[in-house]
């Protein structure tokens, strides 16, 4: 029994992560470095919630769909917004993907914490969503085939979005393997000058993957804010999005740039994040405890860079910017 | 003329190289992208409902008009001119150190350690030299770690230093609620101040670090400008092949620049523990380490340059904190502008580099014929 709580705990705490790593391939498949995932999902998860919050004081009777989809929306369009600066000034104006990336996370948390705290405010102190959203961002979807048997509830015990990520991460691996778009992008991030030789519009490519990558990332966000197993469950707090952007950008490489494998490896370290509630260890303080996952993070990218094989490599043109002129 | 439109028509606009621009021209554009960063903050504010004048004059009179704020801005100064210090030999390498906040810690933490339990057993002027030695001997290990696996695999040093500031941070809380809990707190577990002993005296009423960094930003620029290995750790950022070919041993100047900077970082942490804080918690590192990637590029890495972006930082950190208390307006609203503020210069700096040419006014005519 304990044994199937911490599955399902894992799973929980792993959806934000899938969303930034999805989110995060996405972009690096175009051979842009976003190393703001940390500041668009401090976007996404304020303008999730802002959303939801603002529908739902504005309106006599709220639809509790609605402002599900209010909040989705919010957070996929507040954090493609993040990821449009970053095309902007890497793309168009080829600024260091590096510090630009850092300059998104820097204004990001800002961004978030800023407007989190005068939304706070506006509100007396304490925004939140109403019950019924909060709920629905948190029941399973399918209650009554979560309480039938241990395999019910082992697959059916989640909320709405778990299920959205997983979709996400399947329909993004057969897109970038089996469809004419999706090997064009493959190709972007390989070789720039290349795809733009085959007459692929490498600049539509890459604004498109980022920003589009970048609302994926937000969505992880607003789960935070939104889910509470994970999260804080509707509310705004502050710094809430704590380092779980940076983890999806090494989830990334552990991922080896494949979606799929990108369920896996987040499942992984939902279920680090969670395993000291399940399998406390005598000697192994609290505090040290709960970096086990950012030290299992070294520990991978460690023995990705150890042995690097043919297949698992990133996009090979990853953090170039392409200059048409100067091929 | 009526068989222009069959010839390939040019662009209606074309980038090209500029050459060298001058320096003050140079200077003029990042000045003009500063300003209209704070430009767009102003927009920000008056959407708010404030006016931005009035809260921007706030924000310089809320730092610098007394003296205890002048000592106020300066305490955010010191520390961040030192990580910004600290962050630029490594990122004139190209090795994207964003682990200043774990350094900056590690460094606090042995300072630390040698104020809480040595400070009966060894004399001031020793004490307070020990502690400077032992933060950065910390910090500058702390930042050997990624460095020695960067420059024997190739590992990502970005998240490898970044997952280290994580790390530090547990051994700080791991310090703060285990073995150097102070009996004296009762509810939330606490680091005890630091002996009297232990801080750094006051120059012209501020703690004499600011003496420290500024000579330290002396010495960075000659370092990076005028020495063998300065230029060096110049190459290998610009090219690991040229390095390479040029005979030069590129693990031992990583290994050799990243422990260097780490030590400075290292530095700092003590410069907060002695110098301000006087005692470790969570947030001693208070994300001076990111904003000192900030100055560090605005500044172009030019440590002389970093004083003045420091200055400006500080007085905008200090002043953000003032506007929340008179105009309850966030304090984070200091990062949105950083932020913004860094989106502009690294946007302006495409206008340095390159020229935008376009298409020549006597095509318009043909269109209309």
């Amino acid at each position: 029994m304990n044994l199937l709580n911490f599955f399902i705990a894992s799973v929980l705490s792993a959806c934000p992560l899938l969303f930034g790593t999805l989110g995060e391939t996405l972009t690096e498949r175009s051979g842009n470095l976003n190393l703001g995932v940390e500041g668009m999902m401090f976007m996404g998860g304020i303008a999730g919630l802002a959303g939801s919050y603002y529908y739902e004081t504005l309106v006599e009777t709220p639809v509790v769909w609605v402002s599900v989809l209010i909040a989705i929306v919010c957070s996929f369009l507040c954090a493609g917004f993040g990821a449009l600066i970053y095309s902007v000034l890497t793309i168009t104006f080829r600024a260091n993907q590096n510090v630009t990336g850092l300059a998104l996370t820097i204004f990001g948390t800002g961004f978030g914490n800023f407007f989190g705290e005068l939304l706070s405010n506006s509100a007396g102190g304490y925004a939140a969503v109403g019950g019924a959203t909060k709920e629905a961002f948190n029941a399973p979807i399918f209650p009554s085939l979560a309480s039938s048997s241990v395999i019910g509830k082992l697959l059916f015990s989640y909320n709405f979005l778990v299920y959205i990520a997983i979709a996400l991460a399947l329909f993004l691996t057969y897109f970038i393997n089996h469809t004419r778009k999706g090997l064009n992008l493959w190709a972007v991030g390989e070789r720039h000058a290349a795809a733009d030789a085959a007459g692929i519009n490498v600049t539509r490519y890459k604004y498109l993957a980022t920003c589009i990558g970048g609302g994926i990332t937000g969505l992880g966000g607003m789960y935070i804010v939104m889910n509470s197993a994970s999260g804080v469950g509707g509310v705004w707090v502050h710094n809430c999005i704590s380092g779980y952007g940076w983890l999806s950008v090494a989830l990334v490489i552990f991922a080896m740039w494949h979606p799929s494998r990108a369920i896996f490896a987040a499942f992984v370290f939902g279920a680090l994040s969670v395993a000291r509630f399940y399998f406390p260890v005598s000697f192994l303080p609290d505090a040290i405890y709960e970096v086990v996952p950012y030290i299992a993070t070294v520990v991978v990218l460690i023995s990705v860079s150890v042995r690097s094989r043919r297949r698992l490599q990133p996009p090979a043109s990853l953090g170039l910017a392409y200059f048409r002129e100067e091929r | 003329m009526n068989n222009t439109r069959h010839e390939p028509s040019e662009p209606f606009l074309r980038i090209a190289k500029r050459g060298e621009m001058v320096t003050w021209k140079t200077w003029a554009i990042r000045i003009a992208a500063i300003l209209l960063a704070l430009l767009t903050g102003a927009i920000l504010l008056l959407l708010l409902g404030h006016n931005p004048v009035a809260v921007y004059l706030d924000m310089v009179t809320g730092s610098v008009a007394t003296k205890t704020s002048r000592v106020a801005t300066m305490k955010i100064f010191i520390p961040l001119l030192g990580a910004a210090l600290a962050i630029a030999p490594a990122f004139k390498m190209r090795f994207w150190n964003i682990g200043a906040e774990g350094q900056i810690l590690v460094g606090a933490i042995a300072a630390t350690y040698f104020a809480l339990f040595q400070y009966q057993n060894l004399p001031r002027p020793l004490l307070l030299f020990v502690m400077f030695l032992a933060a950065a001997v910390a910090g500058g290990i702390w930042a050997l770690i990624p460095a020695f696996f960067k420059a024997r695999f190739d590992t990502n040093e970005t998240l490898f230093t970044l997952m280290l500031n994580y790390v530090a941070v547990g051994i700080v809380k791991y310090l703060r609620m285990g073995p150097w809990r102070s009996p004296a707190s009762a509810g939330f577990p606490k680091i005890s101040m630091i002996d009297q002993s232990a801080r750094l005296p006051l120059v012209f009423g501020v703690n004499i670090g600011w003496i420290l960094v500024l000579v330290l930003a002396v010495l960075m620029y000659v370092y990076i400008r005028h020495t063998k290995q300065g230029y060096e750790i110049s190459v290998v950022g610009e090219s690991v092949q040229t390095a390479k070919y040029a005979g030069m041993n590129v693990g031992q100047i990583i290994v050799r620049t990243v422990f260097f900077s780490g030590a400075i970082a290292g530095i700092v942490g003590f410069l907060i523990v002695s110098g301000s804080a006087f005692t470790l918690s969570d947030n001693t590192s208070g994300g001076y380490g990111f904003t000192a990637i900030t100055v560090a590029w605005l500044a172009k890495l030019n440590p002389m340059v970093m004083i003045l972006i420091t200055a400006f930082l500080a007085i905008l950190t200090k002043g953000a904190n003032t506007i929340q208390t008179n105009f309850k307006i966030p304090a984070s609203a200091s990062s949105v502008l950083i932020g913004l503020i860094l989106f502009f210069m690294l946007g302006c700096e495409f206008f340095i580099n390159y020229r935008l040419i376009f298409r020549k006014g006597k095509k318009r005519e043909v269109a209309h014929l």
